[in-house]
């Protein structure tokens, strides 16, 4: 299936790289998840030319490519912004302060989670259970895991990610 | 304490490299058993013997499940479930970035056992960290003749893939880890059939949680009788209102005072202990006077609630248990698949009522409306995500239906708090 026309298609690196994926498994289908983060990174999120260039190179339905697409958190079907932040909300981080922590970013970003800031360089994203609560509270920005994150630091956070 | 069989690996990433990890005796017995000195048969013995469960949350015996694989079956392979999600569970982070090796062994053994050529890794996207380390492992493993075709010299092949998660909770389920594996929307599917049989690609498939595989060297060094005079030993990961959160190894049937006081710490000072969830948000939270409660399967499942991923959050009385038990009703609500009425209706109907509880709109007749929705969801939905909502909600209940009075009413007086004398 060709993609809308007047859009980009994925790139040949791109594609590349997805039939490679797809040759780990026994079935194409199962290249899907990695091939979509392929193509989110390429295109910064998953725009409808993203999502149809992906069901071209692994042969699937484009209807079954966004299914799958919008079932998991971390593929993004809306853009986002330079730099994504997950504050984890749930019971370790709960009990170790993660409330003001998450109202800090609130605060200095000036949005709620879910959002993203005008200038586009951050969202600001819940996170459940992320494994890490021995360092309660933790948050992930971009693949950084950071520990024991206070209200008091996230200035210094912030700057890290221009 | 007693000595450390699975996190002497893990300290201070001294064995993370290859080099240091066979220094210390690591791939002894993956050799052993691609040698041939260690027969297949052998290996599934020693595990029955060992008393090995599964560390996910269901704890099956792990030689039996090896039983279950049809040996004669042409393609089969080992699925291993590292998209550790549990609330409060961090054992498998701690193994994965800690020791890679440690659990490339532990997949190494298990396709040999099972005569697998290929093994996935189902690793949470959110494990940044863990897919570098393990993909360097990985490349360190193959180059060495490890992981590959003929691995240490012999006939055998085990191929070893990676496969980041995308972000739901429910792939921890395994069969819907299995449709998420096969590029699908992580649903839960009707069993059975099981996986043994038919699992990845309708194929006989092991699979195992992370911590259970990185215990398997440990049953083949030490022998079964050993290993299992050791507790046998399991991970805890503890974490919450306590002094020393951390993931500790101690001998299965260690008490959850002994855990939250000596292991960890205890709680901060002035803090009093409240609760604590003994396996993760899906467990049935425990009292103070449950604190010397065996932290073992049988004895967790007496006191009514379960062992599960091991995995104690410690709530002291700083924390406000209503909160508590609407934050993880809150978290089963937004991982809920939808595929099922009871857990997609069921736990949107909880949080409803939790959130008029918390916002001085709560009526007294919503207890007793809260332990129906429970009761509706108990031994109704499809997979273990809905049935985790039920048991914590119901303790609480019972526990501190005071607390949800108090948030309904403060200025009435309750049946609950007459008979406690207040």
């Amino acid at each position: 299936m060709a993609p809308p026309s007047g859009a980009p298609a994925l790139s040949a690196a791109a594609r590349e790289e997805i039939r490679g994926l797809a040759g780990l498994y026994e079935q194409r289908q199962s290249a899907l998840l990695p091939a979509l983060f392929v193509a989110q990174r390429e295109a910064g999120y998953l725009t409808p030319s993203a999502l149809a260039g992906v069901a071209d190179a692994l042969d699937l339905p484009l209807s079954e490519v966004t299914s799958v697409a919008s079932f998991y958190s971390l593929l993004y079907l809306e853009p986002v912004g330079r730099h994504v932040i997950q504050c984890c909300t749930n019971l370790s981080c709960m009990l170790n302060g993660c409330g003001a922590v998450m109202q800090r970013f609130r605060d200095r970003l000036g949005i709620p989670p879910g959002a993203t800031t005008p200038d586009g360089r951050f969202t600001l994203r819940t996170a459940e259970c992320l494994a890490a609560c021995e360092e309660a509270p933790a948050v992930i920005i971009d693949e950084d895991r950071w520990a024991r994150v206070t209200p008091e630091g996230v200035d210094g956070l912030l700057a890290r990610y221009p | 304490m007693p000595e450390s069989i699975l996190l002497k690996w893990t300290r201070d990433g001294a064995f993370r490299d290859l080099e240091g990890y066979r220094r210390a005796g690591g791939y002894r017995a993956a050799e052993s058993v691609a040698r041939g000195e260690v027969s297949s048969d052998q290996l599934i013995e020693w595990l029955v013997q060992s008393g090995l469960r599964g560390k996910g949350g269901a704890g099956f015996p792990t030689g039996q499940k090896w039983k279950f694989i049809p040996r004669a079956a042409p393609v089969k392979y080992v699925v291993v479930n590292a998209d550790e999600g549990e609330p409060g569970t961090f054992k498998d982070r701690t193994l994965i970035e800690g020791c890679p090796h440690l659990l490339i062994e532990g997949i190494v053994l298990a396709a040999m056992g099972i005569g697998a050529r290929k093994a996935y890794v189902y690793l949470r996207k959110e494990f940044y960290k863990g897919r570098r380390l393990l993909d360097e492992a990985l490349a360190q493993a193959r180059s060495a003749g490890l992981v590959g075709e003929g691995i240490f010299g012999s006939d055998r092949a085990v191929e070893i893939v990676v496969h980041s998660g995308a972000g739901a909770y429910i792939a921890g389920e395994e069969s819907a880890l299995l449709e998420s594996l096969e590029g699908r929307r992580a649903l839960p599917r009707l069993r059975p059939p099981f996986p043994a049989p038919a699992g990845l690609y309708q194929q006989p498939t092991l699979l195992h949680n992370v911590e259970t595989l990185c215990h398997i060297p440990a049953v083949i060094a030490l022998g079964p009788e050993q290993y299992k005079a050791l507790g046998p030993p399991a991970l805890f990961s503890v974490s919450g209102a306590v002094v020393r959160p951390g993931v500790y190894e101690a001998p299965l049937g260690v008490t959850l005072r002994s855990l939250i006081f000596e292991y960890a710490g205890g709680l901060r000072p002035g803090r009093r202990f409240v609760a604590a969830f003994p396996g993760g948000s899906s467990s049935a939270i425990l009292i103070e006077a449950n604190l010397d409660v065996k932290m073992d399967y049988d004895t967790l499942r007496q006191a009514g609630t379960m062992l599960g991923s091991a995995a104690v959050i410690v709530i002291d009385d700083a924390a406000d248990m209503v909160e508590i038990i609407a934050r993880t009703v809150e978290f089963y609500r937004d991982e809920s698949c939808g595929k099922c009425t009871p857990c997609r209706e069921g736990t949107i109907w909880i949080t409803q009522i939790f959130d008029r509880i918390l916002h001085g709109r709560g009526r007294v007749e919503d207890l007793a409306l809260l332990e129906s929705v429970a009761a509706g969801m108990t031994g109704t939905c499809f997979c273990p995500l809905g049935e985790s909502v039920p048991p914590s909600l119901v303790a609480s209940l019972r526990h501190f239906r005071g607390e949800y009075e108090r948030h309904i009413a403060p200025t009435a007086v309750y049946a609950s708090e007459a008979a406690h004398g207040h």
